[in-house]
C-alpha cells in the first residue's frame, strides 16, 4: 500500500476512536446528575408515578452500556431523544424531540459559519501574502498591530464595538440578527452581516499571521534565494515560487481556524440573538435541559474533530516527503 | 579639601571582594532594559492588582448595593452611573477586578498544579503511565473547551468552585502537554539519572532536578494560560452560566448593561458603560501578553 494511503487511514481510524470516546464522555454526562433530578425536571408536585414513568423513558432501569448503545444508535439515525423542557408534574407531556429543536438552528449556524468563511478566508490569504510581500513596511506593522489586538480581545467586546458604531451611532446594519426561514436571502445576509463580521475579525487575525509566517519562513530557503538572484520580481517569487510550497501549512491553518469558529459562534450568537445551535445550547445549559446540551455538544465536538482531522490529512497529503518516498 | 573616603580609587574597587547582586537588584537592572511594551504591560498589571487587592477600601459602594436609582447617568455621586437595578458601576468594576482576576488566578494555579504535576510524572515514569495519561488528554482536548465547560456546567450547576474546578481540569490538559514535552528533554540528562541511581524519591526528582530546569517556559505558559482562562471565565459569565449574581464580574456586567448600546445616539457615555468591563478584560489580556513576550524573549536568549 502506498505510504500516504496508510498514514491517512491510520489518522481516519484514530479520528473514529476519538469520536467514540468523546461520545462516551458526552453520554456519561447524564450519569453524574443527582438521583432526584426527575423531580427537578418535572416540578415539586410531581407524583411518584410520573417520576417513575420519566425514569423509565430515560431507561434508567437498564444498565449503562445498553443505554449507551440505545443512545448512540438513535444518534446515528438522527434521533437525539426528547427535550426535558415542556414536561409537567401532572404527566402532560408537551416536550419536543431534540431533533425538531436543533435541525432548523443547525442550518442557521452553518449559514453564519459559511458566510464568515467566505469573507474571512480570502481576506486572510490576501492580507497574509501582502504583508509577507511588503514586510516591515508601515502597512505590515499596522495590519500586525490590529490583528494582535483582535486576538487578545474577547469576541463580545468586538461584537459590541461593531454594534456601537455600525448599528447604534450610524445605523448601517441591524444589531438583532433574528432571521427566520421565511426571509429572502438578501434580508438574511443583511441581518447576518454584523455577526459574520465579528467572527471574521476574530479568525482573520490568526489565519493572516500564520499565512505570513509560513511564507516568510519559505523566503529564507535556498531556492528562493536562487530565484531572487536570477532577478525575478518579488511578486512573482511569492506567487509562483513560495506560495505553492506554503499551501500545506496555510490549508492546515484555515481548517484549524474554521474549527475555532465552532467555539466563537456560541458567544456571537448570544450577542446578536441569532437563532443558532450555540444560543440553543446556552439556553439549555441554563435550564439544565441535558438531552439538548448533549446533542449540541456532540454536534460541536464532531465538527471540531472532523475539521482538525481534515487539517491533519491535508498536511499529510501535501507533504512531499511522503508523496515521493524513496 | 579632599576627603579620602570620597575619592575614587580603581585599585580599591578591584581589590574589593566581588559582591553578588541581590535578586531585587538584578530584577531592577533587567527592568530598566525592558521594551516600552513590557513596561506598559507591567504598569497595567500593577494597577489591576492594586484595585483587585484593595477593592474593599477603594470602591465607594458595595458590589451588591442596589439602593440607588436605576440607569443613573455618569457623574455626581456615581462616577460611571448605575446599572439596571441601581448598583454603582464604578464600584462593581473594582469588585469585578477582584472577583474575575481572583477566580482566574486560582483556576490557573490549580490547573498548573494538576497538569504540571501529571506532566512531570508522565515524563519521568514513561511507559504505561505516560501512554494512558497522554491518550486521556488527547480525548479531552478533542472537545472544544468552551463547549465542554458548558456541558459540565449544565450537569454540576454554576457554583463558583464548580466553575473553578471545571475550567482548571479542562485547562490542565494544555499544561500537561507542555510540561511533559519540556521535561522529556530534561529527564534524559545524566544528573537526573544520577539522582535516581542514588535512590531519590519521585517527588524529590520532580522538585529538585527537573522543575528548576523547565521553569522559564512554564512561567511564560502561566501568563498565557492565565489570560486564556480569564477570557473563558469572562465568556461563560457573559453567557450567564459562569460567576453568578450578585457577585460583580466583568463578563456578566457587559451582558447586564448591553441594552444601553442601543441608545448611543442619545447618551454616548451611557452606551460606553457596557464596553468598560469588556475593555478592562481586553486591556489585561494585552498587558499579560506583552509581559510574556518580553519574558520569553529574555529567557530564550533570542537576539533580534
Amino acid at each position: 500500500m502506498h505510504p500516504i494511503v496508510k498514514t491517512v487511514l491510520q489518522r481516519l481510524g484514530l479520528g473514529v476512536v476519538t469520536l467514540f470516546f468523546v461520545s462516551l464522555i458526552i453520554f456519561s454526562a447524564i450519569q453524574f446528575l443527582p438521583g432526584d433530578f426527575g423531580e427537578a425536571v418535572l416540578g415539586q408536585s410531581a407524583t411518584p408515578e410520573t417520576v417513575a414513568a420519566f425514569r423509565r423513558e430515560l431507561g434508567l432501569n437498564k444498565p449503562a452500556y445498553v443505554r449507551y448503545f440505545d443512545w448512540i444508535g438513535g444518534v446515528v439515525q438522527g434521533d437525539f431523544g426528547t427535550s426535558f423542557s415542556g414536561r409537567d408534574s401532572s404527566g402532560v407531556d408537551r416536550s419536543r424531540p431534540v431533533v425538531e429543536l436543533i435541525a432548523p438552528r443547525l442550518g442557521n449556524t452553518l449559514f453564519l459559519a459559511g458566510m464568515t468563511a467566505i469573507i474571512a478566508v480570502p481576506l486572510a490569504l490576501f492580507l497574509g501574502i501582502t504583508t509577507a510581500l511588503y514586510r516591515n513596511s508601515i502597512y505590515d506593522r499596522v495590519v500586525n498591530a490590529v490583528t494582535l489586538t483582535t486576538i487578545a480581545t474577547p469576541e463580545f467586546f468586538v461584537a459590541y464595538i461593531l454594534i456601537l458604531f455600525l448599528s447604534s451611532l450610524y445605523p448601517v446594519f441591524p444589531s438583532l440578527a433574528n432571521i427566520d426561514p421565511g426571509m429572502s436571502l438578501g434580508d438574511k445576509i443583511i441581518k447576518t452581516t454584523l455577526p459574520a463580521l465579528t467572527l471574521t475579525l476574530v479568525i482573520v487575525a490568526h489565519m493572516m499571521r500564520q499565512t505570513r509566517a509560513a511564507i516568510i519562513n519559505l523566503l529564507a530557503s535556498p531556492y528562493i534565494e536562487m530565484a531572487r538572484l536570477k532577478g525575478i520580481s518579488a511578486r512573482r517569487i511569492i506567487l509562483h515560487h513560495a506560495l505553492p510550497n506554503a499551501w500545506a501549512p496555510i490549508a492546515t491553518v484555515i481548517a484549524i481556524n474554521l474549527a475555532y469558529l465552532v467555539v466563537g459562534v456560541v458567544v456571537v450568537e448570544v450577542v446578536f440573538v441569532y437563532p443558532g445551535v450555540g444560543q440553543l445550547m446556552v439556553d439549555a445549559v441554563r435550564t439544565r435541559d441535558i438531552p439538548v446540551v448533549q446533542a449540541a455538544a456532540l454536534i460541536f465536538a464532531a465538527t471540531y474533530i472532523l475539521l482538525n482531522l481534515t487539517a491533519d490529512i491535508i498536511g499529510i497529503v501535501t507533504n512531499p516527503k511522503l508523496l515521493h518516498p524513496r | 579639601m579632599s576627603d579620602p573616603e570620597q575619592t575614587y580609587s580603581a585599585t580599591a574597587e578591584v581589590g574589593q571582594i566581588r559582591r553578588r547582586r541581590s535578586r531585587l537588584e538584578r530584577a531592577w537592572i533587567e527592568l530598566k532594559k525592558a521594551p516600552p511594551s513590557a513596561i506598559f504591560g507591567l504598569v497595567v498589571i500593577a494597577i489591576y492588582a492594586f484595585f483587585a487587592i484593595f477593592a474593599h477600601w477603594v470602591a465607594p459602594y458595595g458590589q451588591a448595593d442596589s439602593s440607588f436609582g436605576a440607569y443613573l447617568p455618569w457623574g455626581g455621586a456615581h462616577l460611571l452611573g448605575t446599572d439596571q437595578i441601581g448598583r454603582d458601576i464604578y464600584s462593581r468594576l473594582i469588585f469585578g477586578a477582584q472577583n474575575t482576576i481572583g477566580i482566574a488566578l486560582v483556576t490557573t494555579i490549580i490547573s498548573f498544579a494538576l497538569g504540571g504535576g501529571l506532566g512531570l510524572i508522565a515524563a519521568i515514569m514513561r511507559g504505561w503511565t505516560d501512554l494512558i495519561l497522554a491518550r486521556m488528554v488527547d480525548v479531552l482536548m478533542a472537545i472544544p473547551g468552551l463547549i465542554f465547560a458548558l456541558m459540565l456546567l449544565s450537569i454540576f450547576g454554576s457554583s463558583t468552585w464548580g466553575l473553578i474546578i471545571i475550567i482548571a481540569v479542562l485547562d490542565s490538559t494544555r499544561v500537561f502537554r507542555l510540561a511533559r514535552a519540556v521535561s522529556m528533554n530534561v529527564v534524559v540528562m545524566e544528573y537526573v539519572e544520577a539522582a535516581r541511581l542514588r535512590g531519590e524519591k519521585l517527588g524529590w526528582v520532580m522538585r529538585r532536578e527537573i522543575l528548576p530546569n523547565i521553569l522559564p517556559p512554564m512561567v511564560a505558559e502561566f501568563g498565557l494560560r492565565f489570560s486564556f482562562v480569564f477570557l473563558t471565565i469572562a465568556a461563560l459569565s457573559f453567557l450567564g452560566v459562569g460567576i453568578q449574581p450578585p457577585t460583580a464580574d466583568w463578563g456578566s456586567m457587559v451582558r447586564e448593561n448591553a441594552t444601553l448600546i442601543q441608545f448611543a445616539k442619545y447618551d454616548l457615555k451611557g452606551a460606553i458603560t457596557p464596553l468598560l468591563p469588556a475593555g478592562a478584560i481586553a486591556l489585561l489580556t494585552v498587558a499579560v501578553n506583552f509581559v510574556v513576550d518580553w519574558f520569553l524573549h529574555k529567557t530564550s536568549g533570542l537576539k533580534e
